[in-house]
């Protein structure tokens, strides 16, 4: 199953970290996301683009989950040679993820 | 108890004014907040002051305080905003005059000064940079700007001086809402509990549209109520701290606990440490609770003793980016594009362009997540070739963006729609400074 059939996301920068977060649609699902996806995952997931740590975050009461990727894009908003210098889409490639 | 009402009427520097208006004139509102400044809003300012001195400020300034004043009226609202810039005296000078034409010569308006931290650069010149880890004085001589992120002790001062219209350079985000809460409701500027809240407040209306469902929409998956109407937020804040947020009847977009998720999220690193120069805010056992159509009640924030610090974003004369982007489609067309960027690429080889980095893009195919997660995607019937190179100068920039236009005549058969471009890079490098070496200054004008 694809991690966007249980969950939503939004991305955001911050010089060359970007912020993912991770919300089930349903709380109950929360476990389920909390199991599989790791901030280990994630990293291996991402691991062509990412230079950096992966840590993630809990927020138990909304649920959700904040994913900081370090060293994520290429430099940063500022002065990234990519297409997408924010990295705004990189909710969307975590969503692809299989769990 | 007390309650406040702070409309949010502007997420980014260039953001619509028809929701804010529309906020201003049916919202019941006590104060409307503008945020225009993202992180090198004011390097580009200062660049813009240098030349034109009295200059600096929003560009879209006067289109947005004419539409202000006009509402202003017959609604009286107090308006907050860091459309200042680089040049918060210049723009309140300038709303001062508009102000007067139009017949609102009661209005009190002030300037809050003191963000800018230029001349002091010298004290730091050993710090390390967040950005690139070397010492600040290596940055020296392309140096554009300086500027702290104040808390909202500056914008508390002026509405203590009857301000009506608050216009910032830099202050954090969240200041902009805290401010009037601390005002409104005297809180303690060591209530961190209290400081905590307001600043979620703050977070949640920084954005705009992107709590009420902008940036949400996914069609058939999360469908939002005509968004080509989307209304902007407006929070309702208690004495106690006590958070909705929802927008007005007869806007589209939506608000639910789901877009304010999104929205409280967005941005933030670790959630039980959200450092703001007034507080560190913790939101880590924040919940939300549908509280009607388009309201969500939100608890759970608090806060703790700020660091002692404040951001300082330094903006510089980086590199040069050029780049060209050209379209190839129907059969054969990924083998075209990538011939094409190869081409481009021997190009710049062969007439030895002084390139530090050079990056070749096939949209359509895999530019936004890379060969490894694109991986196994159908081939689309068009893909646009993207070649993008950063330079030391200009004259270098050029010749990329050239060679990729001069794909039409001497590429691959079929290129179309060619564009080019050449940009000076303005980057932005941080350094933290001890809080108490910026003291906010008011002036009326």
């Amino acid at each position: 199953m694809k991690l966007y059939e249980l969950a939503h996301s939004r991305t955001g920068d911050k010089g060359n970290i970007s912020v993912i977060s991770l919300i089930p649609y349903r709380a109950q699902d929360y476990a389920l996301l909390k199991e599989k996806v790791t901030a280990q995952r994630v990293k291996e997931h991402f691991s062509s683009l990412v230079r950096g740590e992966v840590t993630r975050y809990e927020l138990p009461e909304l649920p959700a989950f904040n994913f900081v990727l370090e060293g994520a894009l290429d430099g940063g908003v500022t002065r990234s040679l990519r297409v997408d210098m924010h990295g705004k889409t990189l909710g969307y490639a975590l969503l692809e993820m299989e769990i | 108890m007390k309650t406040i009402r702070i409309g949010s009427g502007a997420g980014y520097g260039g953001d619509r004014i028809e929701p804010a208006i529309d906020l201003m004139e049916r919202g019941n509102l006590d104060y409307i907040i503008f945020e225009c400044l993202a992180e090198r809003t004011i390097a580009l300012a200062q660049l813009e002051k240098l030349s034109q001195p009295e200059r600096g400020y929003n560009p879209l300034f006067e289109y947005r305080m004419e539409k202000i004043l006009a509402a202003l009226k017959k609604h009286p609202v107090r308006v907050i905003t860091n459309m200042g810039a680089a040049n918060p005296l210049s723009a309140a000078r300038k709303a001062r005059r508009m102000a007067d034409q139009a017949g609102l010569s009661h209005l009190r308006i002030a300037a809050v000064t003191g963000d800018d931290v230029y001349p002091r650069l010298p004290e730091f010149w050993e710090q390390n940079t967040l950005e690139t880890g070397g010492p600040l004085k290596n940055l020296q001589a392309d140096l554009i700007s300086a500027n702290a992120y104040m808390g909202c002790a500056g914008i508390v001062q002026a509405l203590e001086q009857g301000a009506d219209i608050v216009i910032t350079g830099r202050v954090a985000d969240p200041a902009l809402v805290l401010g009037p809460l601390v005002f409104e409701f005297g809180w303690s500027m060591d209530d961190w509990d209290k400081l905590g809240k307001g600043t979620l407040a703050g977070h949640l209306l920084e954005c705009a549209g992107q709590v009420t469902g902008g940036y949400y929409c996914d069609p058939g998956i999360r469908d939002v109520p005509e968004l080509w109407n989307l209304g902007f937020p407006l929070a309702e804040v208690g004495e106690d701290g006590s958070l909705t947020i929802t927008k007005l009847p007869g806007t589209g977009g939506l608000v639910s606990e789901d877009t304010c998720k999104q929205q409280l999220i967005y941005e933030l690193q670790d959630p039980a440490r959200y450092y703001t120069p007034d507080c560190t805010a913790d939101f880590q056992h924040v919940s939300m609770q549908q509280d009607g159509p388009d309201r969500v009640r939100i608890s759970g924030a608090t806060g703790h003793p700020h660091n002692g610090k404040l951001k300082v974003s330094a903006g510089y004369q980086d590199c040069w980016i050029g780049e060209g982007q050209i379209s190839y489609g129907g059969h054969n067309a990924l083998a075209r594009a990538r011939l094409a960027g190869e081409v481009v690429r021997r190009r710049l080889e062969l007439t030895h362009c002084q390139l530090e980095e050079l990056r070749i893009d096939h949209m359509g195919i895999d530019s936004l997540y890379g060969p490894a997660l694109s991986q196994g995607a159908p081939v689309p019937v068009e893909v646009r070739l993207r070649v993008a190179g950063r330079t030391r100068c200009r004259e270098e920039a050029e010749k990329v963006a050239n060679e990729v236009e001069a794909l039409y005549t001497n590429g691959p058969a079929g290129g179309g729609g060619a564009v080019k471009s050449v940009r000076r890079i303005v980057s932005v490098a941080s350094i933290l400074i001890p809080r108490d070496t910026v003291t906010p200054q008011i002036t009326f004008c």
